[in-house]
């Protein structure tokens, strides 16, 4: 074989591999998803996306903010790929409005509301009836009558039949995170929360885990919504954060899997 | 330093959006300042009152705006998509809220500044056969220039705060258009306090710093 000859197969190979190598590029094209999610969920998305980044090819984006905002943006035709809310009514009406896939609306996490002592506490409930005991003198809640956790809240101490003697007990705060602020301090002597809060603090301990069957239904749905251009890689995601791997870590945040 | 790189990333793009946002209103402030000051035109107070708005409207409302106007859904958004400009979601989408936000500030103090200015001696340039542009240029812009930097300034400080219309038109993206301010909102809600407080820190110092020159400037034109 000539010199020639050789080279010029090598160049031709070389072109070979070239057209393979941007054949399969094209067919597994790396893409960039944005998915809009609760700002909640903040912090156990940003370990999730860790985990997927080193294995899956495309990239994820983050947009956090309140649920009823993104939901907004995504009324709007923001270019929102997947949408992760923290509330089932924002979901329901982008739903109502066909602005999501058909068929990939799935409800995946669940919290608990739990009863929170300063870290350093005595106290012990092992029922919220202790909430009575003398010793509890203020016990912060979210404002009953307009934050979800408040009203949560105050729904199960009613049902409990408990609420007309605690009552007097309660302080309003504005928010969750001022019920942890207060019962950091130690200015009240219990507070109510949702598991995934309670767990963010190392100076708050959980006292009683109310029972998921008797507390609040919170659901977080996610759903692919209708005009992302790049559905495929949404799916891939999707499909990441409903694996096994991502539930553990979801658990590990505090929040309830459902299955 | 010590701060890790992502924060000096989000105090870098805040800077730089933020810097960009006052030099694309500038020009349009002056302009719209000087017809304030100087012009009698019809429905003047009404455009006045308008472009104040923002100032005192709750920002979320401007960005709901905001995000009518640039969403895909309107003709305007539309229009822009076809053409591949992208605003929501984008750092184009912060650009377009801090300027929204920051533009009543510099127009105002701009507009004061103009007001300032003897009209004595652009009528004497005037008589002397100056045109109205080498009047503007020549007599007006020099002596308002501190009001105008000390508009700038403030404009800038507001455009580095911005919160509630940059969240619903821009998004809160982390690494593509997370500013100082919605970080901190981001950290706050998931209970990071220390590095809130460090994205605090920073933006404290800024604001003050630029408040300061600011205000040094009014002050020093006062004396002068």
């Amino acid at each position: 074989m000539s010199p020639f000859n050789q080279s010029m197969r090598k160049s031709l190979s070389l072109v070979a591999v070239f057209f393979i190598l941007s054949w399969a590029q094209t067919n597994a094209r790396a893409e960039e998803i944005i998915v809009s999610a609760a700002a909640s969920l903040t912090d156990v998305l940003k370990e999730i996306s860790t985990g997927y980044q080193s294995k899956a090819k495309h990239t994820v984006k983050f947009n956090f903010g309140p649920s009823n905002g993104l939901a907004r943006q995504i009324e709007e035709g923001a270019p929102a790929d997947l949408f992760f809310s923290a509330d089932l009514a924002q979901m329901d009406a982008l739903d109502k409005n066909g602005r999501l896939e058909p068929g990939t609306r799935k409800n995946l996490l669940s919290n608990q509301l739990v009863i929170i002592v300063p870290a350093d506490s005595k106290l012990a409930l092992s029922s919220p009836k202790d909430l009575l005991k003398t010793e509890v003198k203020k016990i912060a809640l979210a404002e009953p009558s307009s934050v979800p956790v408040g009203v949560y809240s105050n729904k199960y101490l009613a049902d409990e039949g408990l609420w007309d003697q605690v009552k007097p007990k309660v302080v309003p705060v504005q928010d969750v995170r001022a019920t942890l602020a207060a019962v950091e301090s130690g200015n009240v002597e219990a507070g109510f929360v949702f598991k995934t809060d309670a767990v963010i603090s190392n100076k708050v301990r959980i006292a009683y885990k109310v029972p998921i069957e008797k507390g609040p239904k919170i659901t977080y749905p996610v759903a692919i919504v209708k005009e992302s251009k790049k559905k495929d890689a949404a799916r891939d995601f999707m499909n990441f954060l409903l694996s096994p791997a991502s539930k553990a870590m979801f658990k590990k945040f505090g929040f309830v899997v459902i299955d | 330093m010590i701060f890790s790189l992502e924060t000096w990333h989000i105090t870098f793009f805040s800077l730089a959006v933020g810097l960009a946002s006052t030099l694309v209103i500038l020009p349009f402030g002056i302009v719209l300042a000087w017809l304030f000051a100087r012009k009698e035109w019809p429905l003047k107070s009404v455009v006045e009152t308008l472009v104040l708005l923002p100032l005192v409207m709750p920002p979320v409302s401007t960005g709901l705006i905001l995000l009518k106007i640039f969403g895909r859904r309107s003709p305007i958004g539309q229009w822009l998509y076809e053409r591949g400009i992208e605003i929501v979601f984008n750092w184009k989408g912060v650009l377009i809220a801090m300027a929204t936000m920051s533009f009543p500030l510099l127009v105002r103090s701009v507009r004061t500044s103009f007001s300032e200015v003897n009209p004595r001696l652009e009528q004497i340039a005037a008589t002397l056969g100056a045109s109205a542009l080498k009047i503007f240029f020549v007599i007006t812009i020099p002596l308002a220039y501190r009001g105008i930097i000390a508009g700038a300034l403030l404009a800038f400080s507001r455009a580095l705060g911005e919160f509630g219309a940059t969240i619903l038109l821009a998004g809160n993206i982390p690494g593509k258009t997370q500013t100082l301010s919605l970080a901190i909102f981001n950290f706050v809600q998931t209970g990071n306090d220390p590095e809130a407080y460090i994205l605090l820190g920073i933006t404290v110092a800024l604001a003050f710093i630029f408040v300061w020159c600011s205000e040094w400037l009014l002050r020093a034109r006062k004396r002068a």
